[in-house]
């Protein structure tokens, strides 16, 4: 047992065997140790959401949670996904300005969609309030998490007769 | 960043948790459990928490239970708060949790961690005193089991080494029916002006409440004012309010008088809401 401690953390379906003080917190493993920079250091308290990251399925704020206890966890981070309908349904709907507080709410809606593809507009605003956006009036984001949340549920429809006779 | 170093180890059973914590605190490291492990980040922080050993107690089973054996259900000390909405056994703990924080940390903040709080709202404990669970404890005279009203004053009073395991609730009492408000000073996520909780059992009301003062309480005084029912709804209220522990908070969040203003109003309703219902 020491201050210091050898893990191996699968990121973004990757070992990434590391260092670490035990007192670092899974945002700076990530953004000091690992390079990966687009989870984004705001309040470093829990608050804001700019440092979200997808751990086991869940949506998890990387400054509340110490990098050991990553160990055994599959952790994705922003730089992990590519080219999903979120990220393409944030630019198509201006849902950022100064982007900073983009990724965090990126993995938070890209969770949402995983776990509840049917979430009503409640649940949807119960998990988006975890985030917090200083530049947008929110509407865009709103607009852009329920555009494809409708999209992946049309898909979902079974087909009718008629599209089936086509 | 923490600005301090400590040891990390995660033991598998309650056992071996006890003896970890013997050792490292002979060692002078001053040991702490954690469910989970945000205050260690958020107060360790800023220097009002230290430690120089962390023991992180989620990969201990018994900790995280999330069962009901015969009438009763269990909930173990290490369930997050979103698992336990999820599988919401307990409708009313359902409410007073989904208004702890925001959807994001709760899959982080546990409720054990929350009732062992030294952010001293502490408000997933309302349910427990309402529903008069019982604790069980283990430590380095082994594992009980106690009332919750009789073990939390305040805080829950554990001695050196001692940490929460799991906390069992009468099925009967889950499914009382309730009350809850939470009133913040603004936005929709974060810490109270004031939380109330409420729920009849056995035809009496009974009330716990949080943010009121530096630490939640559930007051058989108060209860008793409330219950008194040869007055009218304002008069048993107005001396309820009588009967108020102190000290009441004064701080960023509001003033004792806004507080105690607002208590007067969710007291009303809480006392027409529930006498509205047979049970
Ligand atoms: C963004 C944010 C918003 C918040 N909003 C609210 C709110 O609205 N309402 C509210 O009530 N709280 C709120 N809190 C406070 C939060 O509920 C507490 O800080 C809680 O302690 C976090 O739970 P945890 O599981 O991470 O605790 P931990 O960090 O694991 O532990 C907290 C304390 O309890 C002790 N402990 C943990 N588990 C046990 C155990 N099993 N037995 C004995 N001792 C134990 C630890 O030693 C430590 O002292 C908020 C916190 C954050 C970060
Ligand atoms: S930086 Fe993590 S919530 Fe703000
Ligand atoms: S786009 Fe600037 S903070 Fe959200």
């Amino acid at each position: 047992m020491s201050i210091f401690q050898y893990v191996v953390l699968k990121i973004n379906g990757e070992d990434r065997p590391v260092m670490i003080r035990s007192a670092d917190t899974l945002l700076e493993v990530l953004r000091n140790e690992l390079g990966l920079t687009g989870s984004k250091p705001g309040c470093l308290n829990g608050d804001c959401g700019a440092c979200t990251v997808i751990v086991d399925g869940k949506p998890m704020k990387s400054c509340l949670m110490l990098g050991v206890e990553g160990t055994g966890k599959e952790i994705t981070t922003i730089e992990g996904l590519q080219g999903t309908a979120i990220q393409q349904a944030f630019v198509e709907y201006f849902a950022f300005q100064c982007g900073y507080c983009t990724p965090g709410y990126i993995m938070n809606c890209q969770s949402l969609i995983e776990n509840e593809p049917k979430a009503t507009d409640e649940k949807i605003s119960e998990w988006l309030k975890s985030n917090i956006c200083r530049c947008t009036g929110y509407e865009e984001i709103e607009t852009a998490i329920k555009s494809v949340l409708r999209e992946s549920n049309s898909k979902d429809r079974p087909i009718s007769r008629e599209s089936e006779m086509d | 960043m923490i600005p301090f170093e400590f040891e990390y180890i995660k033991p598998n059973t309650l056992e071996e948790a006890v003896t970890l914590y013997e050792r490292l605190d002979s060692e002078g490291k001053e040991p702490v459990y954690i469910s989970g492990g945000t205050e260690i980040i958020t107060l360790g922080r800023l220097n009002v928490l230290y430690t120089g050993a962390v023991i992180d107690l989620k990969s201990i089973p018994e900790c995280h239970v999330m069962t009901r054996e015969n009438d009763r259900l269990v909930l173990g000390g290490c369930c997050p708060l979103t698992e336990v909405e999820n599988a919401n056994p307990f409708p009313l703990l359902t409410s007073a949790s989904k208004e702890v924080a925001d959807h994001t940390a709760r899959t982080k903040i546990t409720l054990g961690g929350n009732i062992c709080a030294n952010i001293f709202y502490r408000e997933a404990v309302l349910p427990f005193l309402l529903a008069e669970s019982t604790v069980t404890i283990m430590g380095p005279d082994g594992k009980k089991t106690l009332p919750i009203n009789d073990l939390f004053d305040q805080t829950l009073q554990l001695n050196k080494g001692e940490f929460l395991v799991h906390i069992t609730t009468d099925i009967s009492s889950t499914k009382a029916p309730f009350f809850h408000m939470k009133r913040r000073k603004q936005w929709t996520t974060g810490y109270p002006l004031i939380t109330v909780s409420g729920m009849k059992k056995d035809g009496d009301i009974r009330i716990a409440i949080s943010g009121l003062c530096p630490f939640p309480f559930r007051s058989e005084r108060i209860e008793s004012c409330i219950n008194d029912r040869f007055n009218s709804v304002e008069e048993r209220v107005s001396s309820a309010l009588q009967q108020l522990p102190g000290p009441i908070l004064n701080d960023t969040e509001g003033s004792d008088q806004f507080r105690i203003f607002t208590l007067k109003n969710i007291l009303s309703d809480l006392v027409k809401t529930l006498e509205g219902v047979d049970h």
